[in-house]
């Protein structure tokens, strides 16, 4: 309680805490919606995920943080065990949403615009940060939907958001494990020792060529490992950080571009099999690689557009 | 800590992980313990960064409070909404569909607005639409055509929504690049990070739609135009 009652503490700060803990109590709910849920083969596994994470985000800054790191390595058991499911699922049939297509319309857009459009009002004209956009954001649009249709209870839209948790599954935590996995690897000295490989073979202190092997190095890697997610984490750390951020390169400007240099290696590579292949499946596609043929051109010209614009822009 | 190669065990551990395809959550957590027992950091150390990164990094599961909304948005048939919206057109050949709904995807991506994917709006919608105006245009079905065009409407839809995604000011992948800046110590708003990716964005959309216009010409005088001259 001190928290919230410190006037020192900024203001934005202390909102954000709260939205921490709207978010832990909605996967916390979750987790006890799957406990309870018979119709979920793995209510168990489900359940403890959802709950330790919901714990985690919810109230993680009251926890000391070794004790965090126990909590998150056993969240990630029953993910690797496969034990995290959803049950059956309750969202609308095809001919309620068709019907209330018919009585909404066009006027959906609005709340499902409003989250991405006052993120951006709250992070331009006030101090509060972007997150705290999107909470608020969030909060309208809940707004805006219970006066569009009486049938959206509050009810309704925790059932809904339980049954979309479920559906994107523990893999949506893996940003935040592989910034762990970053915060692991500086820590160990990891990009020291790339840094010192790498500048037997590059001269250290040409910018240029530094911005050169750390986009083609997105590219490769993400073409690799299927996921510029997992690459920009070890990239950054081993090349980005000392062969350009040490030279005065503008770091969100590289870093951020960086990240959609590995994108273009996404679109060329079948290991990133959700994009690439399951659409071919999807499609029925008689080429396998139809679609990576289709982006190749624009993957390649896109890397040497990044690769000039982080030059000049840096 | 000294520059210690064994620290590299962890890296080959994704980089040989992801691409055996094996569980992304299990690789990560085992090159996180492997580097710390290799490093010499040793295992507690390890969860004490583990515990506070994450406690640190609370603000990339955001998506859990916008789906407070996603689902009851669906459920009131945002879908259907857009399906009606993009329908509207007319007279358009292949290409300008497919560039209509490259506008649309990243329009909506900067509010992180999704419709479904390749499963649940390109196959069921766009390459239809696409397909249609073979037969509108007076040309009679061609397989391989509509093979090229199944191409062009997955690959619309992936480089729109990669580019697209990051004009979301909230999105994982602007707040992972500000962490792992972070912890090289450059503090970067997700402002900054937002503004830097407007061009490519836009470079992405134009070049994309050029590209598959000029491609969707060429392919309808290979197909089409040549079959009509030897008739």
């Amino acid at each position: 309680m001190n928290f919230f009652l410190n006037n020192d503490i900024l203001l934005g700060d202390k909102l954000l805490e709260i939205i921490y803990m709207v978010m832990g109590l909605v996967a916390i709910g979750t987790g006890i919606y799957n406990f309870a849920d018979k119709s979920n083969k793995n209510s168990l596994g489900s359940g403890v995920f959802w709950t330790t994470m919901g714990l985690v985000i919810g109230f993680g800054r009251w926890i000391p943080s070794m004790i965090t790191g126990i909590i998150i390595l056993v969240m990630t058991l029953p993910a690797i065990l496969g034990r995290v499911t959803k049950g059956k699922s309750h969202t609308a049939t095809k001919e309620y949403m068709k019907k209330a297509a018919d009585n909404i319309g066009l006027k959906i857009f609005i709340p499902a615009l409003s989250i991405g459009g006052v993120a951006i009002i709250v992070a331009l004209t006030t101090k509060l940060g972007a997150l705290v956009g999107v909470g608020i954001g969030v909060v309208l649009s809940i707004i805006i939907l219970m006066i569009l249709s009486k049938d959206n209870k509050p009810k309704v839209f925790f059932y809904d958001a339980v049954d979309m948790l479920g559906t994107i599954g523990p893999l949506s935590m893996l940003p935040m494990l592989l910034a762990s996995l970053g915060a692991v690897f500086t820590a160990a000295g990891v990009g020291e020792v790339i840094s010192s490989g790498v500048s037997r073979v590059i001269p250290a202190g040409n910018l240029t060529l530094g911005i050169i092997i750390y986009a083609i190095g997105m590219v490769l890697f993400t073409m690799i490992m299927g996921n510029a997610f997992a690459a920009i984490t070890v990239m950054t750390v081993g090349i980005g950080g000392p062969f350009v951020l040490a030279y005065g390169a503008d770091p969100a400007l590289v870093g951020m571009v960086a990240l959609t240099c590995g994108f273009s290696g996404t679109l060329m590579t079948p290991m990133a099999a959700n994009f690439n292949v399951v659409p071919v499946a999807i499609l029925d596609m008689k080429d396998k690689y139809g679609v990576i043929k289709n982006q190749m051109v624009i993957a390649l010209f896109m890397l040497v557009v990044q690769v000039i614009y982080m030059i000049i822009f840096s | 800590m000294d520059s210690n190669v064994l620290s590299l065990i962890g890296l080959l551990i994704v980089i040989v992980g992801f691409a055996l395809k094996l569980d992304s959550i299990l690789i990560v957590v085992v090159a996180m313990i492997a580097t710390a027992l290799a490093s010499g950091m040793g295992f507690t150390a390890m969860l004490d960064i583990l515990g506070s990164s994450f406690v640190a990094n609370r603000g990339m599961a955001i998506f859990i409070i916008i789906m407070l909304v996603t689902g009851t948005l669906e459920r009131n048939g945002l879908k259907e909404s857009s399906v009606r919206m993009i329908q509207k057109v007319k007279k358009v050949n292949a290409s300008g569909i497919v560039s209509i709904y490259g506008v649309f995807r990243t329009v909506f991506a900067a509010f992180n607005v999704s419709f479904g994917g390749v499963a649940g709006f390109v196959s069921p919608i766009v390459y239809p639409m696409m397909d249609g105006t073979t037969e509108s245009q007076g040309f009679e079905k061609n397989d391989t055509y509509s093979e090229e065009l199944k191409g062009m409407a997955a690959a619309m839809e992936n480089i729109t929504w990669f580019f697209g995604q990051n004009l979301f000011i909230g999105g994982a992948g602007a707040l992972l690049v500000q962490s792992t800046l972070a912890s090289l110590g450059y503090d970067v708003t997700l402002v900054r990070l937002m503004i830097v990716e407007i061009p490519i964005a836009l470079i992405a959309l134009v070049a994309a739609c050029v590209y598959f216009h000029f491609k969707n010409k060429r392919l309808i005088k290979q197909y089409f135009q040549q079959e009509k001259e030897v008739k």
